[in-house]
């Protein structure tokens, strides 16, 4: 059941200066529905920066940041929410969000980005079924009126909530975390609770799955593990996925589309066969000789 | 309970390997070394002190007896800790008591909960049967109601610092607000106490919004900084603004409460004779000890409904991580101001019952001590925890005013001794001592808000470690 590969996300010109530094220049790249697309580079080449930008928690310095989670928008429309200085657009063709105009709450809750982050940011005194309740907030504050209504035990409230703990249950199921849904989420192994954050954030239901290095520090068992449950979650689930991560076993293996950074700059974009051959990418993560690095020149790598 | 509140079975008791002789002499050498610390302490503080004789000339009066006393006492109270058994380090870790203790805690909270409810509804009573009208009076008001005020007050600070994570070092702003509403509604427009008090929780509230939004970006220090000078502001306003509030002399006449209409009062208009009871003041404490019980109990029940809703989650999570409050979509802006402005109301509601009780505000009422000690409440029962804040208001203002009545040591000490004067050194030292004992306050365990199997409590050290 995949979707037809159309843009979800569309990075335009995207630019992030810090003062003078300049940590993201003219980026432009897409994130196609029903994919996995990956954001690869070396060290401080930004990527944690496009995902600050996405998900609202920087103002990007300049660019488009437009996501369209039920189909690409037709261009007269993004031209005219653009110039209109609204931030989004509900209308019957479909909806467009303007990332770069959105509070980072807004990103979340109205355009369904969800994100993890590279340090686990779990509620880690709260148990596993908790921090899964709260990920779906909005759904039921709205049950619950303005959030007050559940104080007299309102039947709406009361269906809504169950519903969320079964939602919560079936994601602790994926995870196979179930036998500790009672568990402070702090008190779990460093692999479970990044599985658990990943859940967490499936939880709200989201267009746009953002995962910063879900990998990370996870053996090769629990990395084949993970790279089965972002399968499932792109083929069963039609959330898309944006992805950073460094270990290259599980990007080569899970992603359908590869965009590599360095020093702020787009450096290769495509599939994950073509990327492993691309020499400027090599070049990047491995360094070359200096008469290589020549040639490279020549050939205009620093176009 | 659950099984899984027992403490890990590693944690055996060491086998008592050396015989009592021994133990025997360790403790008397800890003993020695405890009253050696305390002779030292001692020595500077209490053994010479100078008074003015009849010529008004300084003398120096030595006070040994003193210091022998108090190094004394050091030595029986360190002998007897180190001689009981389990308390020695050999017999028992710390870590393993206080899993014992949080165990035994948790299985009989509720039970704690429903005995201490009891014997609230049924404290005036007791009281008024076992001592008569009379002298049952300063225990009705100036224990009860007073314990129940501040128990208020703890409970709606618990909102904001224990739930939302937010440290308010000026929560007495709200109590001012409230107390200050009433009072100046009753005595410039006639307001009866009942329709002053939702007006007093609404402009507390409103003033809680209004300290939230300059303080939205801010957390730990600097909002806590921010909150001490707004506590201040309200303060300092209210002893300035002299035309509203008569400055520092206060609002005094303040109309008492009646029983919805009826006034505690002589005559034949009054509650009494409208019941065909003699008059006596204690009808109107003990009513007044029933409203503030309602109101506790209201802020109570409304605190924990909500930890079981959307809004007290996401209070919780934005203690645990504000960041990933909003990549979820949470409007920490709305949930925050939302904190302050209940946690507000109900200081607001608390002030109105306050300025009943009292007959008269003035600003002195409303000093920074008073919101340090509604904090003390909250970190001492235990951040988050109802009942843990309930058993500190009762420990904290139950024990200060206990501590009024230590008459009988002037035949001890000595007749120039003023025992009330060292009543918050007593209440200080013995809070160092509960916090070194119990660093997450009394109840630092935290109960889940929803459970998939069986309810069973967080471990202690998880549960809003060092957040506050």
């Amino acid at each position: 059941m995949r979707a037809p590969h159309t843009a979800l996300l569309s990075v335009e010109h995207l630019t992030m200066r810090f003062g003078g530094v300049i940590a993201i220049d003219d980026l432009s790249f897409t994130a196609a529905r029903g994919e996995i697309t990956a954001l690869i580079g070396p060290n401080g080449a930004g990527k944690t920066t496009v995902f600050n930008c996405v998900t609202g928690f920087y103002k990007p310095s300049a660019g488009r940041l437009a996501l369209t989670p039920s189909g690409a928008a037709a261009p007269e429309d993004l031209l005219a929410l653009t110039q209109s200085g609204r931030r989004f657009s509900e209308t019957a063709s479909g909806e467009i969000y303007l990332l770069e105009r959105m509070a980072d709450f807004e990103i979340a809750q109205r355009g369904r980005v969800a994100r993890t982050f590279q340090n686990i940011r779990l509620f880690a005194g709260m148990t596993a079924l908790e921090n899964l309740i709260v990920a779906q907030h909005n759904a039921l504050m709205a049950a619950s009126g303005p959030g007050l209504w559940g104080l007299f035990g309102l039947p709406s409230h009361r269906a809504r909530q169950k519903a969320a703990i079964e939602t919560a249950k079936y994601w602790l199921e994926q995870i196979d975390l179930i036998g500790r849904a009672d568990d402070p989420a702090g008190a779990l192994p460093y692999g479970a609770q990044r599985r658990l954050e990943i859940a967490r954030a499936m939880c709200a239901r989201p267009a746009l799955l953002c995962l910063d290095e879900p990998a990370a520090g996870l053996n090769p068992r629990e990395s084949a593990e993970l790279a089965a449950l972002l399968r499932a979650i792109r083929d069963e689930h039609a959330a898309s996925i944006l992805l950073i991560e460094h270990d290259m076993s599980v990007v080569m293996e899970i992603s359908d589309h590869i965009v590599v950074l360095d020093y702020g700059e787009k450096i290769a974009d495509g599939a994950p066969s073509a990327i492993r051959k691309d020499p400027k990418v090599i070049k990047a993560y491995l360094g070359v000789d200096d008469e290589d690095e020549v040639d490279l020149a020549a050939s205009g790598t620093r176009a | 309970m659950s099984k899984r509140c027992e403490p890990p079975a590693t944690f055996a008791p060491a086998p008592e390997a050396s015989p009592l002789r021994d133990r025997l002499r360790s403790a008397l050498i800890g003993a020695a070394k405890a009253a050696g610390v305390a002779l030292g302490l001692a020595f500077p503080l209490l053994a010479y002190r100078t008074e003015t004789d009849f010529s008004n000339a300084l003398v120096l009066q030595e006070r040994w007896a003193a210091v022998a006393a108090i190094a004394l006492a050091a030595f029986v109270v360190r002998l007897i800790c180190l001689l009981i058994p389990g308390r020695t380090k050999a017999a028992s870790s710390p870590r393993r008591r206080r899993a014992e203790f949080a165990a035994i805690v948790a299985r009989s909270r509720r039970l704690i909960s429903a005995a201490g409810l009891a014997s609230l509804i049924a404290f005036p009573l007791v009281v008024l049967v076992l001592l008569g009208p009379a002298r049952s009076l300063k225990w009705i008001d100036s224990y009860g109601i007073q314990i129940l005020i501040y128990m208020t007050l703890g409970w709606g600070l618990n909102i904001v610092v224990g739930l939302a994570g937010l440290l308010d070092l000026g929560y007495v702003a709200f109590y001012a607000v409230g107390a200050y509403s009433y009072a100046l509604l009753s005595t410039n427009f006639g307001w009866s106490f009942w329709a002053s008090l939702p007006i007093a929780g609404l402009l507390a509230a409103l003033w809680g919004v209004a300290l939230g939004f300059p303080v939205l970006r801010l957390r730990g220090d600097y909002l806590a900084i921010v909150t001490l000078a707004f506590g201040e502001i309200i303060r300092i306003v209210l002893t300035n603004w002299t035309d509203l509030t008569n400055g520092e002399a206060g609002v005094s006449s303040i109309p008492r409460v009646s029983f919805f209409g009826l006034p505690f009062i002589a005559g034949p208009e009054g509650f009494a004779a409208h019941f065909g009871l003699a008059y006596s003041p204690i009808y109107r404490v003990i009513f007044l000890f029933y409203l503030a019980l309602a109101l506790a109990l209201l802020t109570n029940f409304v605190t924990l409904r909500l930890r079981r809703m959307p809004l007290g989650r996401a209070w919780e999570a934005l203690r645990e991580d504000e960041i990933a409050c909003r990549s979820l979509g949470i409007n920490t802006v709305a949930v925050k101001l939302a904190a302050f402005a209940l946690g507000a109301l109900v200081g607001g509601l608390a002030g109105a019952v306050f300025a009943a009780r009292q007959g008269f505000v003035s600003p002195s009422s409303f000093t920074f001590i008073e919101s340090a000690t509604i904090l003390a409440i909250v970190v001492l029962g235990g951040a988050g925890s109802q009942l843990g804040v309930a058993l500190a208001a009762l420990f904290i203002i139950g024990g200060s005013e206990l501590l009024r009545e230590l008459d009988w040591l002037q035949h001890i000490v000595g007749e120039g001794f003023d025992p009330t004067q060292y009543r918050m050194l007593i209440i200080g030292f013995a809070l160092i001592v509960i916090m070194n004992w119990k660093p997450r306050g009394l109840i630092a365990n935290r109960t889940p808000s929803v459970f998939l199997a069986e309810p069973r409590l967080a471990a202690p050290a998880l549960a809003e470690e060092g957040r506050v």
